[in-house]
């Protein structure tokens, strides 16, 4: 990517994360009182990283609409596995490598049984 | 400066620091892959310090976003930082002024956030320096490293390492859905309306940094009125990371 184009980008993005991190850390020396802002705040992450997973997973592999569907199945097989072990509360790492193992098992077997090539 | 506390903060963030390391190392692959150089993708990790906003953020370059829709869709994603900064305000000892909270806001990751939450005794600024500092390390080379490394990396292994990084959203997301119906509701509601805006025709012409923003708003709102959570906050409202 061009210099012009990133630096732009890469300067927002660090202003924002970073400004969004410290305001509230040297600013706010109280508890917030609002209880419906406390409780949004409580529920944002979740509802972020959800929106984030979810359809997006599927994508990780590279798969596109109308491209390889094998692709597609792989990565379910890599949501197949993480899901079950991050519900039990598996580690990030424990249910991050186990997704990857997932993905490159259902891979393996294709490309094993010569059903695919890359 | 307490050599002592500084020595154990570095120690509390070596298990932090592995993770990182690997999942950045994913997030390096997917950075090449969206047209960024191994040194575009070492300085966004070394400025931004966060899996989710900079994921989001190098799809956005990718697709050409605007400046608005990248600094929205930041604003929200890493709006749960502000939630967690406002808690550990409250349990800084006398050593952390103005000065020591904006160095350590700056590592302030839902891991190193859960980290030094778990202490019993209030943070001292030696502590906070140790523990960001392998955390912070150990993110910015395994960027580099998958970044450099990545487009070596047979195909087999691009394909299979593009899912950890979900992993890891799953593993923070999934245990609070299981132990509390609320967040379960969030977590399906807002997935529901994610999936709507990638599917349904004309929903998905919404460019994806305002998607996020669109699920995350709606669904914690619906979260913060049917559920709204007990009086007694303080640091137990993290997510579980």
């Amino acid at each position: 990517m061009s210099w012009s184009v990133y630096v732009p980008y890469l300067l927002v993005m660090a202003l924002i994360t970073y400004l969004v991190r410290m305001l509230p850390l040297t600013i706010f020396r109280k508890p917030i009182r609002s209880r419906f802002f406390r409780s949004f705040l409580h529920y944002v992450p979740y509802a972020v990283l959800s929106a984030m997973t979810i359809p997006g997973v599927l994508y990780s592999t590279g798969y596109e609409p109308g491209g390889d569907v094998r692709l597609l199945v792989c990565a379910v097989a890599g949501l197949a596995v993480a899901v079950p072990l991050a519900w039990r509360g598996k580690s990030l790492l424990t249910v991050a490598v186990a997704a990857c193992l997932g993905v490159a098992a259902a891979l393996g077997l294709f490309l094993l049984t010569g059903q695919m090539n890359l | 400066m307490q050599r002592g506390l500084f020595l154990r903060g570095l120690r509390h963030g070596v298990p932090i620091a592995l993770g990182y390391l690997s999942v950045a190392f994913a997030f390096g692959i997917t950075a090449t892959r969206a047209g960024l150089n191994p040194l575009q993708a070492l300085l966004i990790s070394m400025t931004n310090v966060t899996s989710a906003g900079q994921l989001a953020g190098v799809e956005l370059m990718a697709a050409g976003a605007g400046l608005t829709e990248m600094a929205l869709t930041q604003l929200t994603i890493n709006l749960r930082y502000a939630l967690m900064s406002i808690s550990l305000s409250q349990r800084l000892d006398g050593s952390m002024g103005t000065l020591q909270r904006m160095i350590f806001a700056f590592c302030n990751t839902d891991e190193i956030f859960a980290v030094a939450s778990a202490q019993p005794e209030r943070l001292n600024k030696a502590y906070c320096y140790g523990l960001m500092l392998g955390p912070w390390a150990g993110w910015s080379l395994g960027t580099v490293l998958g970044a450099a490394a990545g487009s070596l990396l047979p195909a087999f292994f691009r394909i299979s390492l593009g899912i950890a990084i979900y992993g890891m959203f799953l593993a923070i997301i999934l245990p609070p859905s299981r132990k509390s119906r609320a967040v379960r509701v969030v977590v399906l509601l807002s997935a529901a309306l994610a999936v709507a805006f990638r599917y349904v025709p004309g929903l998905n012409q919404v460019p994806a940094g305002y998607v996020i923003i669109c699920c995350a708003v709606a669904a914690a709102c619906v979260g913060a009125w049917r559920f709204p959570v007990a009086e007694e906050p303080e640091g137990e409202e993290a997510p579980q990371a």
